[in-house]
């Protein structure tokens, strides 16, 4: 057994002009990066305030940090894969051989899936669940910081990948008996389990975590009935979460197994049935895809409800349509392959309960509908997503009606048409939503506004491009073209393989101006600060504290007697008023356990990948024993004295107070 | 304002491309194919009874209510309407409920594995799936092809399909339904073309790096005997298919060209689903094949309870044609299905 495993020199792709020269970009804007912050002396502040934090503000700000990061990865292979098919028409073999082309179309689903949404929902919901539900922080705090840095971790695995090997060659699904070692040999499958396995577990614990908060940690008074919409449709999301994700866990593992120790759960020899991993599969991935809509459902109700300066319509059935949604979730996932020869009476039945998902779906639309009726709608950016995507997710939700139809499916299934279907919804839903969300809360994180001239173009450019993208690919869905496919020789599919491609360049249009906006924001911080907290005369608590909020959140615990509890506190006169006396708070200590714990893991995961078996034992005692350490810590908390609440909070208030007459009369 | 442009656009796209699908799913050559054409048509018109009006709505109520109209009723407590709320459950329930009794009786139908209805005797064609190209075997004529399949006009065509690598989707667009080719197992597909032509033939699901390159020409010969033409010159020109010369097609090629074989080893289809049913999947010689049972059934994810007894009793009558000389016995059977469970 070699030292370093199978790793050889062959291992880094220095053949790959393409992946040379990203790793060298890459490379220098890390030392640029690195240079500035040794510059501005910013090392200990990186340290002591963000990366060891345990506050669920900054955790959510650096959870949607890297999901822009990873939305930059995973965008490139975007971009990629539509070139490569615009150049590989009428049987020309393009520029990426299927070797390198494979490779890009898993890294893309995976990525976009579980490195950039899931932590673009994760992020917001850390910001925002626990300031709207008048919490100081998330009922375990050091879980959450642990969560967050085993996402990272998955992330910084499938990112190594790029220079140190390959990425699995099997689409985002992996199925077997592809993704077996008969089919797979190298260490791209290896790779795409533990960067999953390991992310996944922060995911796992993150829903706990947060069901946890939502049952303890509410204000005095809230019922479970009056808490904010996002917060419900987040609470739904992580009760699915704990539901699904031990199964992809234990999927995940059934597949390690096979490629690891020689069983054979999925193998074509040896008893194995490859049709029991793509049950398992989906029986989290279908849960997954509303994991990662509900919360948007949310965002878009709250924006809604905010811009219209009106009471959210029908609150009760937004809560059980979104119950609904998330217990029919789990039971639909046999239409993913309608195709595998089950009988009529299954494929019906399954079909029949996905267009059952339509209804409290449809529902929701409907109150968005009746919420904007008889208000007074500010078109803002977060309104102008919400308004792109009532218009993009209803097509895309007809289209997925259609395809749960069996009939039509078996003529559609792995079309272009079904890419085009999930990307109108994960996208024009999911993503859609977390924009939103993104320009929604952004003053509240960061303490100031976005431009909202670039934002506009941004939305703009997204909102064409995505049609642009995606229309085509119905239409080639339609004429029998299906998808990964590496290059093509079919004359009539050309204009709209070319007509995608355009899109694709809007949309990164689209993204390069968000990026823009967020440094032309940044840069003009000063003329653009939020002051009260409240800038868009919100509903919920989060409104009630500063921009970005005090690290306790709330010197005294809210009281709430309303679901627009803010609301209520200011049509009370409640709101922003001066306590006589201030109490010490409790508040949890920033620890570095969790990314040690993380680095470990992370290290145990890598080692396992290459079959280094000697740091896969050190990674692993070493992450116990850190656990253990961190277990029998006691010195894990410290209390905020009411003097120092106090000079803190006249600050913010005299600020409020100067502007109060502005915000109160304008 | 600029919306509206866009959907109108989008709307004179739409008529273009309902011109241009000629050669996919909705340029269907077969009855299968119209009937999910027809399937398809009809349930998005009936979705989009809701759909439009939610899109219109939308945009309708953001124009109306936008900030600044003061003149418009402003009602910011009002959040509850029980007849809004019994209207917005019961439409897309009612959308539904139609849709669904669409879906139950549509599904039963088109059931992939049932097969068609017609006058005409239908023949049988074992596909596999290999890495990366795709085999015909034609059992009643003892020939086989790979990437390419025949078959004459208005005559029910009943597949075997299998896989001998990683899964597939045996799909030809313009005849309808699609089915898994999966190894050790044997799926069912019935398809038939009501029109003479070449249509593309494809493999829709994923299996690796030459699946770009797993593509065959179906065509539908005019009449049977066209069809008889292109058997009788497989034969001719073909090479036989035993064990030893199956291996060496399995092995893995891309853009594999058309091939014959003018002769096929009887059984080939059950070995090649069988390989992967013992733990010594490595059979050399065809000894341990004549007394292998067809497989069909036993690894069956289909609806055998769905067929009636006279169907079945067809059913059977038919794997005894296909494989004549192979004896049907119940101890053989489980032995291998023993042999399985190890």
């Amino acid at each position: 057994m070699s030292f370093l495993g199978k790793i050889t020199l062959e291992s880094i792709p220095y053949h790959e002009p393409i992946i040379m020269v990203t790793l060298a970009v890459v490379g220098v804007i890390g030392l640029i990066i690195a240079a500035l912050i040794t510059k501005h002396q910013k090392w200990g502040i990186l340290w002591h305030d963000w990366i060891t934090s345990v506050d669920h503000k900054k955790l959510g700000i650096m959870y949607i940090l890297l999901a822009l990061i990873m939305l930059i990865r995973g965008f490139s292979d975007a971009i990629m894969m539509r070139t490569q098919q615009a150049l590989a028409t009428n049987g020309a073999a393009g520029y990426l051989p299927p070797e390198h082309y494979d490779q890009i179309f898993t890294a893309h689903g995976v990525i976009m899936i579980i490195f950039m949404a899931m932590p673009f929902m994760i992020g917001l919901m850390n910001l925002v669940l626990p300031l709207q539900i008048g919490a100081r922080d998330v009922a375990f705090p050091f879980l959450n910081n642990l969560s967050f840095w085993l996402t990272a971790s998955g992330a910084v695995l499938i990112n190594i990948s790029l220079g140190l090997g390959e990425f699995a060659k099997t689409g985002w699904v992996a199925y077997p008996p592809l993704s077996e070692l008969a089919y797979s040999p190298g260490v791209g499958v290896d790779y795409y389990i533990w960067a999953l396995q390991i992310s996944g577990i922060g995911t796992t614990l993150t829903g706990v975590n947060f069901i946890a908060t939502v049952l303890k940690m509410r204000a005095p008074g809230m019922k479970l009935m009056q808490m904010p919409i996002f917060t419900w449709t987040c609470t739904w999301a992580n009760i699915l979460i704990v539901a699904s994700f031990p199964i992809l866990t234990a999927v995940l593992g059934l597949l390690t197994l096979d490629r690891y120790l020689d069983f054979h759960f999925f193998t074509n020899d040896g008893g194995g049935n490859a049709m029991m991993y793509i049950n398992l599969f989906w029986a989290w991935g279908h849960p997954e895809v509303y994991i990662l809509i509900l919360p948007a459902f949310g965002i878009f109700s709250e924006v809604i409800s905010t811009f219209t300066s009106k009471r959210l319509f029908g609150y009760s059935s937004m809560v059980w349509a979104s119950g609904a949604i998330s217990i029919l979730g789990f039971i639909v996932w046999l239409h993913h392959f309608f195709t595998m020869g089950s009988s009529a009476n299954v494929n019906a039945f399954f079909g029949v309960m996905t267009m059952v998902i339509a209804v409290p779906t449809g529902v929701k639309l409907f109150n968005w509908l009746f919420t904007i009726y008889r208000g007074r709608l500010r078109i803002t950016v977060p309104v102008l997503w919400t308004l792109g995507f009532m218009v993009t997710f209803t097509i895309g939700g007809m289209t997925g009606v259609l395809l749960a139809v069996p009939g039509a499916d078996y003529v559609l299934h792995n079309s272009l048409f079904l890419i085009a279907h999930f990307h109108n919804t994960i996208l024009g839903g999911a993503v859609f939503g977390y924009m939103a969300g993104f320009a929604f809360w952004f003053p509240k994180a960061m303490g100031f506004h976005l431009n909202e001239r670039l934002g506009k173009a941004s939305f703009w450019c997204w909102q064409i491009g995505f049609y642009v993208a995606f229309m085509p690919l119905y239409v080639l869905g339609f004429m029998g073209m299906t998808r990964r496919i590496n290059h093509t020789d079919n004359p009539a599919w050309n204009f709209w393989i070319y007509f995608a491609a355009v899109g694709a360049f809007i949309i990164l249009a689209g993204i390069i101006l968000q990026f823009v906006q967020l440094y032309v924001s940044f840069r003009d911080r000063q003329q653009n600060l939020d002051t009260t907290g409240d800038p868009w005369n919100g509903h919920t608590l989060e409104w009630s504290t500063s921009s970005p909020p005090q690290c306790y959140n709330f010197a005294t615990l809210p009281h709430v007697s309303d679901i627009d509890a803010f609301t209520d506190m200011k049509e009370k006169g409640q709101a922003y008023q001066r306590a006589q006396k201030y109490q010490p708070i409790h508040m949890p200590k920033n620890t570095a356990s969790g990314i040690f714990m993380a680095a470990c893991i992370t290290a145990v995961g890598f080692a396992a990948i290459w079959h280094i078996w000697w740091l896969a034992i050190v990674g692993f005692i070493s992450a116990f024993v850190l656990f253990l350490v961190r277990a029998y810590d006691s010195d894990v908390d410290y209390y905020v004295q009411p003097k120092d609440v106090a000079l803190i909070e006249n600050a913010h208030l005299d600020n409020v107070a100067a502007n109060l007459t502005n915000l109160a009369r304008g | 304002m600029f919306i509206r442009k866009l959907s109108k656009a989008m709307l004179a796209v739409g008529a273009f491309v309902l011109a241009g699908c000629e050669g996919g799913v909705l340029d269907p050559k077969g009855q299968v194919g119209m009937d999910e054409k027809h399937l398809i048509v009809v349930a998005t018109l009936l979705m989009l009874i809701v759909v439009i009006p939610v899109i219109f709505m939308t945009l309708y109520f953001a124009w109306k209510y936008r900030d600044g109209r003061d003149h418009e009723i402003y009602a910011p407590k009002w959040a509850h309407s029980k007849t809004i709320e019994i209207v917005v459950w019961l439409i897309p329930i009612v959308i539904v409920i139609v849709l669904g009794i669409i879906t139950w009786n549509s599904t039963h139908d088109l059931d992939p594995y049932k097969p068609l209805e017609h006058d005409a005797k239908p023949i049988t064609v074992q596909v596999v799936s290999l890495d990366w190209k795709w085999l015909f075997i034609y059992p009643e004529y003892g020939i086989a092809s790979v990437n390419e399949l025949a078959f004459p006009t208005n005559v029910p065509v009943n597949f075997k399909i299998t896989s001998d690598t990683a899964m597939n989707s045996f799909f030809i667009p313009q005849l309808g339904s699609q089915i898994y080719s999966m190894a050790g197992m044997a799926t069912k597909l019935h398809l038939i073309a009501n029109e003479p032509g070449t249509f593309k033939g494809i493999s829709a699901n994923y299996s690796g790096a030459g699946f770009a390159g797993m593509k065959f020409n179906a065509i539908a010969t005019p009449t049977a005997d066209d069809f008889d033409a292109w058997v009788t010159k497989v034969k001719q020109q073909g090479s036989p298919l035993n064990v030893q010369q199956y291996k060496q097609l399995a092995k893995k090629s891309e853009n594999n060209p058309v091939q014959y074989y003018g002769s096929v080893q009887q059984g080939m289809f059950n070995y090649i689903v069988m390989q992967y049913m013992h733990p010594d999947s490595n059979m050399k010689s065809m000894g341990s094949m004549s007394g292998m049972e067809d497989m069909e059934g036993m690894h069956d994810m289909g609806n055998m309870k769905g067929m009636d007894h006279a169907q079945h009793m067809q059913h059977m009558q038919h794997m005894k044609d296909m494989d004549a000389d192979q004896t049907h016995s119940s101890t053989e059977q489980s032995s291998i299905a023993s042999g399985e469970a190890e």
